[in-house]
Parts: C-alpha cells; structure tokens; sequence
C-alpha cells in the first residue's frame, strides 16, 4: 500500500499545527509508556515475569540495586567492586551494599578500569562471580585488551583445561542524557559484539534489568557486559517482584505485536520507537507494527527476529550507537540473508549519525520520534 | 663491544637495509650478554637490569612502610612569613596578579556552581581549595611551552591569560567556544595559549603530554634555533592508578622527554580516598621508581609551587631533556562537580576544617598583607569589580547563538566523506518536512547550514 507522505499526519494535525509545537518530538511520558508496569496487573502481558508475586515500585537503579543485593545473597561467590562503588557509585546502583554484605565483598577499587576487570578475570578463574562497575561506558576503553584479548578468548584458549571465566559480569552506564558530550554518552554495544566470547546484555527498564541481572550473574557460564542505559535510572519506574527471578539471557522478547512492520531496537529507543508506533498506528489507519526488544544484543535471538520479518516483510532496526558498522548492521544483514524472498521493503537502520555526540547536538543526532515515524512512513509506503 | 655482522643481520631490531639506503635504521644501543662477566673480587654482577646493584649476604626485603615520606616543600608558613631563607619572592606585581587570578577563579566557581543548580547550564566544577597549585604552576611556566590539563585547572588557564570571555563562551558552548560547542562545560582548550582541549577521560593526557615533548625535544634538534620549550601535564592522583599514568612515566624517562609532570593530590577521587587509590608514599614515590627527579609541594603555597615549577623547567630542560614530577599536596574542598554531593562520603565538618585551617587564597593574602600590598579595602574591591566582570561575561556568553548546526557532521575527519555528506542531508530533509518538531533558531544560520 502506498501512503502519501505527510498528508495524512498534516491532515491528522489540529489546525494549530502551523505552530511551531512539536506533536512528535516531545519528552518520553514514562508515567504512561506502555513499556513498563505501572501496575501489576499488566504482568499477565509478560508471561516470563512471576505471577502473583509481591512487588515494589522501583526505578533502575533501585532494581539494578536489588538484583546485586539478591545475588550477593544468593551466593557468597558473589563480589561487588569498582570506582567509587562503596558509597554507593555514582549512580546510586551499589548504595547500601558494602554496609550489609562487608568491605571484603564490596569494596572501591583504585582508578584503573584495565585494573578492574583483569582483576575480574582472574576472580573468576578460580571460581569467584565478580560483578564490577564501570563507572561509564565511556571509560571502558582502558579495559579492551583485558576483554577482546583475555575474557573473550578464556574458554577458547583453556581448551580442555576447562578454564573459564563464567560468572563474571561488567556492568557500565551507557548512552545519552542528553548533555553528556562526548564522553557520558557513548553507546559501545557494537565494538563488544564484533569478538565473540562475550554476552551482551542491554535492559529496557526495572523488571528486565533485575531478572537479566541476576540470570547473569548467578545462571551464565560466560561472562557478561551488562550494559545499563543511564537515562532510565532514575525516569524508568514500575512495579518489581520483590523476590528473586530470572530472564532468559539471549532471547529477544516481542513486545507488541504486529503484522505490516517489525522494529527492532534495544534499551532506550525502545521508548522512542513506542512512541512513533503509537502516533504511526494512530495516523496510519490499519497498520499495525510490531516492536521487538532484543535484550541480549550478542549472541542474539535471530529466530524471534526472523519469525517477525518472515511474517511482516519489513523491519527497521534502530539504536542510538553511530549508525556505520553497528548493530543494525549485522541484525539487517541476517535478515536479508535469510528472509530475503519475503521482503517488501529495503531493512532500514536508524541510528546515531557517523560522528561523535558533540554537547549541542545530541538531539540532532540520535534517532527521534520524528525520524522513526519519518521511516515507518517510508517503509510502510514502500 | 663489537657485535658480529651475522648477529647483526638476524636481529629483528636492525635493519636489514644497508647504511645509505632509504630505508636503513641505525642499529639501537643495547646492552649486550657480555656485561654480565665479573671481574674477580668484584662487588656485583653488572646485571642488564641492574648494573650497580652490590651482592649481599643479608637477605632483606625492601620495607617501604620502613621509608620515611618524601618531605613536603615550604616557601611560606601558614601566617604568610618566609621560612625559606633562600626563596627570592616574585615581584610584587606577580605576587598580586596571581593573588587576584586565585580570586578570579573562586568568584567564578561560586557565579557558576549556582548557574548550574539554576539550570543555566548543565555541569560545572570548581576548583576550590586547588587554586594555588594551577596558578602558581602556570605562572613559572613559559609562553611557549605546551600544557595538557585534566579538568580542574581553571587557574592554569586564567594564568596564562584565558578570559572571563573565553571561560563563559566555552562554559555556554556558545558560537565563540574554540571547541565549537562539543564539549562538555570545563574542557576549554586554547591554541594561542598552548593549552590542548581538555578531554573527560582519566590519565589519557599524560603519555600524550610525553609524546609533545618528544617532538619539542626532535624540533629542536632539527632547529636549534627554535626557543626550548617543555610540555607541562596535570592530573590528578586518583589518575595516576590508570595504566596510562604508568607508561607515561616510563616512556619519559626512557625517552628523555622534556615534560614536567604535575599531580594535584587532593586526597578525592570522586568518593575514593587516597587510601584507598594507593598504598604508597603518594604520588611522588613512583617518580622515583621510575628514574625521575621528583619533588612534593605544598599546593596550598602558591609561592613554593611556584618556585618548585621554575626550578623543574630549567631541569627538564637540562641535558637534552628529562621529565620531572612534582606531586602538590592539597585538599579538594569542592565536591567533585555539580553532579556530586560529598557530604554522602565525606564529613562536612572535615571540608570546613580544612578551608579554616589552609586554603593557597588566604595564605598569600597573608603574604600580601603583611607586606602592605593588600588590605581589606583593597579585597572588597577586587573582589565587587571581579565579580561584575564576570557577570557581564556570563550575561553576554548566555545569549549568544549557538555554532552553526553543520559542526555535528565537521571535524570528524579533515573534509567530511560522502557518507556524513549524505546524512547532512538527510538530517536537513527531516527538519523541513517536520519544521514544528526542531527549533533551529538558536544556531547560527538556523538549518540552512546543513545545505552541502
């Protein structure tokens, strides 16, 4: 089918939208998203989740805090270290863990992030389960040799030795907030997936951030970089089983379902996305798009995404990570390899632009809502 | 020694070209095997790794907790009186121009420390209790020489003649900012001051700072003509735990490099206390490690770091070139940044302790004072017109434009590609076809700077 591009949203406008309000680039409602739980009633909608169980409102790091606290529990393998973490990091995601699990098992760790996460390494070598904080995502460069040369290549190089350093995880900051430059907003997803060794992990809220959590930490032979989207720490707030539960590491989720366009995201767009799909569905009569979180972004779930695009016949992938060589890249890749006969439409990727997220411009730069209906548009009029 | 043409031929470390081809190295010095042999009676054994260590019978192991400190130089008591006979004051000209660059840096901090709870802008961070170190190192540095700060060296910057202008363009990344609006607020950067663009990550600045130096050192070589100049690099403590910090040293020292490192101890980073970054005699213990001279300071004596600056210049420069480390031991009496709340980690009635007891401004007020160069009338003055002055740089930065909108896509390489090329473009399509969704007006040339 064919859509007049524009038209149909102009016509749609209220007749004060020669004014210059914005209808689609307007702040996230995280009150009302329908991403999270504002209630628990909704849980019946994710089947993964416990039912009937106790919850507690919670943002994500309170979460993050809770999954941390619940493994530290768990098992007394379980440690806890990195800058500024006895405090509480500066994100608040270790607040009160030293205080109730001791400094041997939660403690700061001098400035070193190569430092960190060898320690990590060889913590998990002989048996521990470290957990340690990247202050940010942008400030685990220091610490590349350690994972693409030592972490990744562990099992691999050990052979029949056996040697592993599952049960490690690095969890980091990541992505933008807005005005964080050039380094506090740097979303390095990509670089981890291109060596093989790794899982990575990228939660969209509480609940999934808490249940991948601890799957990662006390259910993952291989070790994991756990990647936090920062905004959502303190704006992403719903309802989370008190108890202890896990989310399948390496398994997408579909969460809302649809049948003339499949989008593909990860972490914070999935707000952005949600958001362009409501106005796109409500512009676009009949259409309906389906919105798939990958959640473990390397290995990760080609069979749920495959699924989707045999039946939708168009997908657009999106992140905030720079747009050249990235996760859009590989996700579209597979699809036209494998599903190509089905297609109606080119894959269309939607990320960051080729540059670096200069102060000013981080707007201009991430996909918005208007550029991702822009291209709903476009694909669903192809 | 000689070493065999065959040798020569097989080692991975000459060139197999011959002396004459374009390609020919020169062979690098090495110690060779031969060192080792021992003369009868001789105390040691010219080990390649240790040629003047002595045999001993004695087994003992190296107890540094058993060392005494490395001492902490003074040229000015807490009351401002000279203790050190031998310390020739600066002009009083200087003593009171760095007096009011110390001021001018805490006005500035106060004024913008509140913009930012204000939301004027989106990060700040001050350098209360630090000034004295940035000051008075810049101030014994030359025009010339090539500075690499962390982030909390406003005074280095204001010392070497970095406007309230300058400051408040970067601050407000407005269209007058040298680093175009990309950074975040307190990277400034200055190429007529020789002051590369601040960077956020940690200690990546100090083997980069090696590395200028080195090219000093080969331009002069080159051109003996060119003036000697040195790279002075700042960091912090809590930096010096990153890997960086490490090779910089040694590359530095291997290399001869006319640099000058200059670690501001102020016992924080971020939360960490020193005793938890290291276990060591500071910062200035590990200079020594590495071959290189090394001196503590107290950093809240502007005129000590001063002169201990001076003196670590005119060393650097020495013999070809060498590094120096000077560790300045202060107290961090601001919270990290805006971002940060100390008073989580830390007690308040440890930071207003300190700012009582010591502080590099009323320590060289003391100074002036007691030479008659400063009075309260004096202060209240300075203070009143420092003030205004940088209020009138803050109103004037806060409403100027932003950089034009084409600075997202320039820069990244020398001319844009084909591929940045066709996202301005794209980028420009969006805008026009949603015109209510993007407020354009506020950079310079509005949209229309992303036409090709």
């Amino acid at each position: 089918m064919a859509l007049m591009p524009c038209s149909l949203r102009k016509a749609l406008r209220p007749a004060t939208s020669a004014s210059k309000t914005p209808l689609l680039n307007v702040p996230i409602d995280f009150g009302r998203t329908p991403l999270l739980h504002h209630v628990q009633s909704t849980y019946v909608n994710s089947p993964e989740l416990p039912q009937d169980t106790l919850t507690r409102r919670m943002n994500l790091y309170q979460a993050v805090n809770n999954g941390l606290r619940t493994a530290l529990d768990a098992s007394s393998k379980v440690l806890c270290f990195g800058e500024d973490v006895a405090f509480g990091g500066v994100f608040r995601c270790t607040v009160d863990l030293q205080n109730d699990f001791g400094p041997d098992r939660v403690f700061n760790t001098p400035l070193t992030e190569q430092g960190i996460v060898g320690t990590a390494i060889g913590l998990a070598s002989e048996g521990m389960k470290p957990v340690v904080e990247i202050q940010f995502a942008d400030y685990v460069f220091p610490a590349f040799d350690q994972i693409v040369n030592e972490a990744s290549k562990f099992r691999y190089r050990e052979g029949s030795t056996g040697g592993n350093c599952g049960g490690m995880v690095i969890r980091m900051p990541t992505g933008g907030v807005g005005h964080g430059a050039l380094y506090h907003t740097q979303s390095p997803e990509a670089l981890f997936c291109h060596v093989p060794g790794f899982r990575v992990v990228v939660p969209r809220s509480p609940t999934q951030a808490k249940g991948l959590l601890i799957a990662s930490i006390l259910d993952c032979n291989d070790p994991v970089i756990f990647m936090e989207p920062k905004i959502l720490y303190r704006a992403a707030v719903e309802e989370v089983p008190v108890q202890s539960y896990t989310l399948p590491i390496g398994k997408a989720e579909i969460i809302k379902p649809g049948n003339d366009l499949t989008i593909i995201s990860y972490g914070r767009p999935l707000y952005t996305c949600a958001a362009a799909i409501e106005a796109a569905e409500r512009d676009f009569k009949g259409m309906s798009i389906e919105l798939i979180d990958l959640r473990t972004i390397y290995p990760w779930d080609r069979q749920t995404v495959l699924e989707s695009v045999l039946k939708t016949g168009k997908a657009i992938i999106v992140h905030e990570s720079m747009v050249n060589f990235g996760v859009g890249a590989e996700v579209a890749a597979t699809i036209q390899d494998r599903a190509f006969l089905h297609l109606k439409a080119p894959v269309k990727r939607l990320g960051g632009w080729t540059t670096h997220t200069g102060l000013n411009w981080e707007k201009f730069i991430f996909p918005d809502v208007a550029r991702v209906y822009d291209s709903i548009e476009e694909i669903l009029g192809y | 020694m000689r070493v065999p043409l065959a040798s020569l031929a097989r080692s991975p470390r000459h060139s197999t070209f011959l002396p004459g081809h374009p390609a020919y190295r020169a062979p690098l010095p090495q110690r060779w095997s031969s060192s080792l042999s021992r003369k009868p009676g001789s105390a040691g054994v010219r080990f390649p790794g240790a040629v003047d260590s002595k045999f001993t019978n004695a087994l003992h192991f190296e107890r540094p907790a058993t060392y005494p400190a490395i001492p902490t130089y003074r040229a000015l008591s807490p009351d401002g009186d000279i203790i050190d006979s031998s310390f020739t004051p600066p002009s009083d000209t200087l003593a009171l121009s760095m007096y009011e660059n110390m001021l001018s840096i805490s006005i500035m901090d106060l004024i913008m420390f509140d913009a930012q709870r204000q939301g004027r802008l989106s990060f700040y961070m001050t350098s209360q209790g630090e000034e004295g170190t940035c000051v008075g190192s810049a101030s014994a540095l030359e025009k010339e020489d090539v500075i690499f700060c962390q982030y909390r060296e406003a005074g280095v910057f204001i010392q070497r003649g970095y406007t309230f202008d300058n400051f408040m363009s970067q601050l407000f990344a407005n269209k007058k900012d040298a680093g175009k609006g990309r950074n975040m607020p307190v990277h400034y950067g200055s190429a007529t001051l020789n002051i590369h663009t601040i960077s956020s990550p940690l200690a990546t600045q100090i083997p980069q700072a090696a590395g200028a130096a080195y090219a000093l050192k080969m331009q002069r070589l080159t051109d003996p003509n060119t003036p000697s100049r040195i790279v002075a690099c700042y960091f912090g403590e809590g930096a010096a735990s990153e890997g960086d910090f490490h090779a910089a040293l040694n590359i530095a020292a291997t290399r001869s490099c006319p640099v000058v490192f200059i670690c501001r101890n102020n016992g924080y980073a971020i939360s960490t206390p020193t005793l938890e970054q290291y276990r060591g005699d500071g910062i200035a213990s590990r200079g020594t490690g590495y071959g290189i001279d090394t001196i503590r300071v107290d950093g809240n004596d502007i005129l000590a770091v001063r002169k201990v600056t001076k003196k670590a210049r005119e060393m650097a420069l020495q013999d070809g070139g060498r590094p120096v480390l000077i560790e300045a031991m202060s107290y961090r009496i601001s919270h990290h940044s805006t971002s940060d709340d100390s008073f989580a980690y830390r007690a308040k009635v440890e930071v207003e302790d300190w700012k009582r007891r010591d502080n590099p401004i009323t320590r060289l007020r003391k100074y002036l004072e007691k030479k008659s160069l400063w009075s309260e009338e004096k202060e209240a003055e300075a203070r009143g017109r420092l003030r205004k002055e940088c209020l009138k740089a803050f109103a004037q930065a806060e409403k100027e434009k932003k950089p034009p909108l084409r600075s997202i896509f320039e820069d990244v390489y020398e001319e844009m590609t084909p591929e940045t090329k066709a996202q301005m473009e794209q980028l420009r399509g969006i805008i026009e076809r949603y015109p209510e969704e993007y407020d354009c007006s506020e950079f310079e040339g509005g949209k229309d700077t992303l036409s090709p």
